[in-house]
């Protein structure tokens, strides 16, 4: 379970004022909630902060039980190595990779033996559509394509908790409509949390919730 | 002309090397120090040179041809014979004597001449007497001027007082020094000078100036029966400088004239004397200047990686570039106008280093870099505009080449494809190149069977280049071998592992420098290795006796009489002496005189070997027989020589001795490290009965069990009878010799350890520029939950790993150039053959070394790196 209570940040730089403050949110295993906002109130830094790779001002965020926002780099770096998957707007899928070493990174990262992290990521992209391509270069494939290798990737590990950032922004809208389809039914099929940040309400309309952020925190929104 | 280059040039190329500072500057400062090594040498080399055509010039005046023989000398007969010819119009003998000087331990060249027929041939060593209460300043470079200018002037003018002391010049006991030799042994007119004659010290009267050697020769002028009276040689020269009638071709007079030389004596003109020093020295020179080439090379290599980096850092800038409608040539011109400007730019910098280096060096050292053949000469510093610019040439061309291929590639790139995201990994993926390096290898290996040219190894070159850049042309295809040797249960290595093996081509960029410093460095070590094992082997072989001792250098004035060595032989606790007397000759068909050695060789501890033997029994019988003659008494040749007079075992050699040819035969090849002209080996019994010489240059001392070492030496020095002698045990002597050779090879070091730099830099600014560039990937490394230190480590193990498969490739090649330096090039140099050792413990330790610094320079290259917003980095689009 994510348990995020009266989470505040201010800006970094600049006045010092709030960028948000007063975020309260509840999530369980399996289910998914899109964040919805006009663009600088800070959607992707919420992300930041549940991800650990920004600081929070105040409040506190518990994963399972366990507080994030006071543990040291190191203890967060694990935290995101074992829990944690993540989708990018720009793929991020590395080049000189095969399409299943890049699906199995993340075991590697948790000292998977290479064989079964192999046969876990072919598993992986075989469910996502890719499983013919396995061994293919991220060179030869479309946007579309790499963004269902970036979905396996994120989800490989079994992670709780799964944070999308604009996922489809670089997709055209049929694509787009695939992998979100995609996305959320392999969230809810591996029990993980999903959190989604986007501009697009067709987007967010795949999610169980949508809420929007606002300075004073989240509030739900209709459902689109 | 644009008095400017164009705005694309200067913002969009020339611009992006002040953007990249330290890639830039590591560049920069890699081609300077290759070209501040080559040009220093050079420098030194010219200025040394200089000085030692003027120290000819001096001593052959306007001879046009001169006799010489054997050092020891010959009859003075042939001098007025060879004046009297119609091809004669002046004719000058000369005793030549390297002086010992035991107050200042070292030798001073001193000259015996005719004062009377030396001013018509070779006027610069007109000796000028001076009164003793002649004011001023007794040295100084401000009285030296005036002296060169005014003596000969004095000389020529006949004053009454220069008349009177005219005649001093003819007394025995005095001698006259060039204002240098005055300088350096700081001496005045009226003072004494103690030079050693056999085992005695005579003292010499400074009774004037030779004014006109300069500044810068030492030497020393006696009339020429005062040298004979005082070096007990009497009847003897060692040259006579002609001057022949005018309009007399030297060529056709040689021609007329050597038929009429005695054996063992040739007509060389001044020009040939010269060379025969300066061939000497030739291939010490070339090979000095060849390594400081590869320093140039490996600085060209560097400029390869860093423009490399920079062409895929840029690949989506040169993609939007000609999709604007940038011309692929002018993309390709741009570029390589980078690597002229770092080239240019280093050039120039190493262009002042080096002159400032030739100036400390010579200093220091004076005009020789460690080999001796230039010793005691005092070079000036002087510009060389023609060699400066050459380098500069080189300089700009180093930076051109290693832009050579980035620029290639960049050109060739397809701008649809450049604009992608992730096409920058193309450039890495780095396909093998079997086939070129397999070319490339194949003619390293015809080049290295080629004989020299002109006594120079330009083929061995040829192969050392080939087989570096063979070298670095299978990087990519063994890096996928090497990867195999990494363990890969853990996630880093696993990653360095998948990174590699998708871009060996990073390897290539990363492991370039790495190979060819490496090469050079391993190739150096085992080549100094193996010289210094097969030199101390040979010393012990050389060297059997417990105790040696000499009056003076071989070739300096002091010897032993034979009374002195019974006297030494009879001591007790003294089992048996070996005398040893040395000597040149002249042999045909070899340039510049050849040493001769006269020892006992029946009987006694063998010549280092290589071939033949020692005498044989029936050999022994026949040295004292009357058939002697007719059967040719035993030679053993040094393997220099046999290979430049093409003999072998058995074959007949003439040599001149005591004025006459002698017949010999060929007994064995020995290996000598001290004699790169040559040198054959004689019975002490046969040089005695041939050329009548009794005398002895060294003594092998062969001790008792029982005797202590230094209770004979005192007894020697008691038997000698206060006589000036020098002894030495062989374990000092070894370690003396030793000692010279480390020191001959510093300058071999500092230019391995300045390689060994430069590919440091290699990895260096290529991991600092590849962290760059990867900053999107570390970022989402990081989201995935890897640390700072991890990112640093695994950078700090791709960068090993790199190191660790260019050491390697770099070993393999360094082995193979050693073969070539040993096989070929040492051998076309010097004659010298030597065994092979590998310096096991040296290279591990190198190579480790090379791996971890690799690590630790890629760490701290990748600092920035670590030290990313994750956040920030992944933002950035691909």
């Amino acid at each position: 379970m994510l348990r995020i209570e009266n989470l505040s940040k201010r800006f970094d730089r600049g006045p010092g004022h709030p960028l948000f403050q007063g975020v309260n949110l509840h999530l369980q295993p399996g289910e998914s909630v899109a964040v919805m906002g006009e663009s600088g109130v800070g959607k992707s830094t919420l992300l930041n902060c549940i991800a650990g790779l920004e600081s929070v001002d105040g409040g506190s965020i518990r994963l399972r039980g366990r507080e994030l926002t006071t543990l040291d780099e190191d203890a967060r770096a694990m935290l995101r190595r074992r829990d944690f998957g993540f989708v990018f707007q720009a793929f991020h899928i590395l080049p000189h990779l095969t399409l299943a070493q890049n699906v199995a990174l993340p075991l590697w990262l948790l000292d998977q033996p290479e064989a079964d992290a192999d046969r876990r990521a072919r598993a992986m992209l075989e469910r996502v559509g890719l499983g013919q391509r396995a061994d293919d270069w991220p060179r030869y494939l479309s946007g579309g394509e790499l963004q269902r290798v970036a979905i396996a990737r994120s989800l490989v590990h079994e992670p709780a908790l799964v944070l999308c950032d604009e996922p489809t922004g670089n997709l055209d809208p049929e694509r787009a409509v695939d992998v979100l389809g995609l996305l959320f039914e392999r969230i809810r099929d591996a029990g993980a949390i999903g959190i989604l940040v986007t501009h697009s309400r067709t987007a967010a309309g795949h999610a169980d919730r949508l809420l929007s952020l606002t300075a004073s925190g989240l509030r739900e929104s209709p459902a689109a | 002309m644009r008095p400017t280059p164009s705005p694309v040039l200067r913002r969009l190329f020339l611009g992006s090397l002040r953007r990249r500072r330290l890639a830039t500057a590591l560049s920069l400062l890699a081609i300077a120090l290759g070209v501040t090594l080559g040009l220093a040498v050079q420098l030194i080399h010219a200025a040394a040179i200089e000085e030692f055509d003027r120290g000819v010039r001096l001593v052959t005046g306007v001879a046009d041809l001169q006799a010489v023989g054997p050092r020891m000398g010959f009859d003075e007969a042939l001098y007025p014979r060879l004046a009297r010819r119609p091809e004669i119009d002046s004719a000058s003998p000369v005793l030549e004597v390297q002086a010992q000087l035991p107050e200042h331990q070292r030798r001073l060249r001193l000259l015996g001449v005719d004062v009377f027929r030396v001013g018509a041939v070779t006027p610069g060593l007109l000796p000028v007497p001076e009164a003793e209460a002649d004011p001023g300043p007794e040295t100084g470079a401000g009285r030296d001027t005036a002296d060169v200018a005014g003596a000969a002037q004095a000389a020529d003018a006949g004053s009454a007082d220069a008349a009177a002391d005219r005649f001093a010049i003819l007394r025995e006991d005095v001698v006259f020094l060039s204002p240098a030799a005055l300088n350096r042994l700081g001496l005045s007119v009226g003072d004494r000078l103690q030079v050693q004659a056999g085992t005695q010290t005579l003292g010499l009267r400074v009774a004037g100036r030779v004014p006109g050697a300069g500044l810068d020769q030492e030497l020393a002028v006696m009339d020429i029966a005062a040298a004979q009276q005082a070096f007990d040689r009497l009847g003897r020269l060692t040259r006579v400088d002609l001057r022949l009638v005018a309009g007399m071709d030297p060529k056709r007079a040689r021609d007329a004239l050597q038929g009429q030389m005695p054996a063992g004596i040739v007509l060389r003109t001044p020009e040939e004397s010269a060379d025969e020093v300066l061939g000497l020295s030739r291939a010490y020179r070339v090979n000095l200047t060849m390594l400081a080439a590869i320093a140039l090379l490996t600085g060209g290599f560097l400029v390869f990686s860093t423009q490399l980096l920079a062409v895929v850092r840029r690949r989506r800038e040169f993609a939007f570039l000609r999709a604007l409608g940038l011309g692929r040539r002018r993309l390709l011109g741009g570029l390589l106008a980078e690597g002229a400007v770092l080239g240019l730019v280093g050039g120039l910098l190493g262009i002042l280093l080096s002159y400032l280096l030739a100036a400390l060096a010579m200093g220091f050292l004076g005009g020789d870099l460690g080999a001796g053949f230039f010793q005691g000469l005092q070079p000036q510093l002087r510009a060389q505009p023609v060699v400066t610019l050459i380098y500069l040439g080189l300089a700009v061309l180093a930076g051109v080449a290693g832009a050579w291929l980035p620029a290639r590639e960049a050109a060739r790139m397809l701008p649809a494809h450049g604009l992608r995201s992730g096409d920058e990994s193309e450039v890495f993926r780095g396909r093998p190149r079997w086939g070129l390096a397999g070319l490339v290898l194949a003619a390293a290996l015809v080049s290295a069977l080629l004989p020299s040219v002109g006594g120079i190894p330009v083929f061995g070159y040829a192969a050392v280049a080939l087989v570096l850049v063979g070298a670095v042309l299978v990087l990519p295809g063994v890096t996928p071998w090497g990867l195999r040797l990494l363990p890969v249960h853990r996630p880093l290595p696993r990653l360095a592992r998948a990174r590699l093996s998708a871009a060996p081509g990073q390897v290539a960029v990363a492991g370039a420098g790495v190979v060819a410093s490496v090469a050079l460095a391993v190739s150096m070590a085992i080549m100094v290795s193996s010289f210094r094992v097969s030199l101390d082997d040979w010393l012990g072989r050389m060297l059997p006796a417990d105790l040696y001792l000499r009056a003076a250098e071989s070739d300096a004035s002091g010897y032993l009489e034979p009374a002195a060595v019974a006297a030494v032989e009879a001591l007790p606790g003294v089992i048996r002496v070996r005398p040893v007397r040395f000597d040149t000759v002249r042999i045909t068909g070899v340039d510049g005189p050849v040493a001769l050695i006269a020892r006992p060789v029946a009987g006694t501890s063998g010549l280092p070997l290589v071939a033949g033997g020692p005498p044989s029994a029936s050999t022994s019988r026949l040295e004292t027989s009357r058939d002697a003659a007719a059967e040719g008494r035993p030679v053993w040749l040094s393997e220099a020589l046999a290979d430049r007079l093409q003999l072998g075992i058995g074959d007949a050699l003439s040599l001149p001795l005591g004025g006459r040819a002698h017949g010999f035969r060929v007994q064995g090849v020995w290996r000598d490290y001290a004699r790169q002209q040559g040198a054959a080996v004689i019975e002490l019994s046969d040089y005695r009965a041939l050329s009548g010489d009794q005398r002895t240059n060294d003594v092998g001392i062969f001790l008792a069990p029982s005797a202590q070492p230094e209770q004979v030496m005192a007894q020697i020095r008691e038997a000698l009878d206060g006589g000036f002698s020098e002894m030495i045990q062989p374990g000092a002597l070894r370690a003396i010799i030793l000692q010279v050779f480390d020191r001959t090879f510093l300058v071999t070091y500092l230019m391995e350890a300045v390689a060994v730099l430069i590919g440091l830099f290699g990895i260096s600014t290529t991991y600092a520029a590849l962290a760059d560039s990867r900053r999107k990937e570390f970022g989402i490394l990081r989201h995935l939950g890897l640390r700072r230190r991890e990112i640093g480590n695994l950078l700090a193990m791709e960068a090993a790993l790199s190191a660790a498969i260019g050491v390697l490739v770099g070993l393999a090649a360094g082995g193979a150039i050693a073969l070539v330096l040993v096989e070929v090039i040492n051998w076309q140099s010097f004659g010298w053959s030597m065994d092979i050792r590998l310096p096991v413990g040296v290279l591990a330790g190198f190579s480790l070394a090379m791996v971890l610094l690799a690590a630790v320079a890629a760490r701290l290259s990748g600092y920035q790196a670590m030290r990313q917003d994750a956040v920030l980095a992944v933002r950035e689009d691909w």
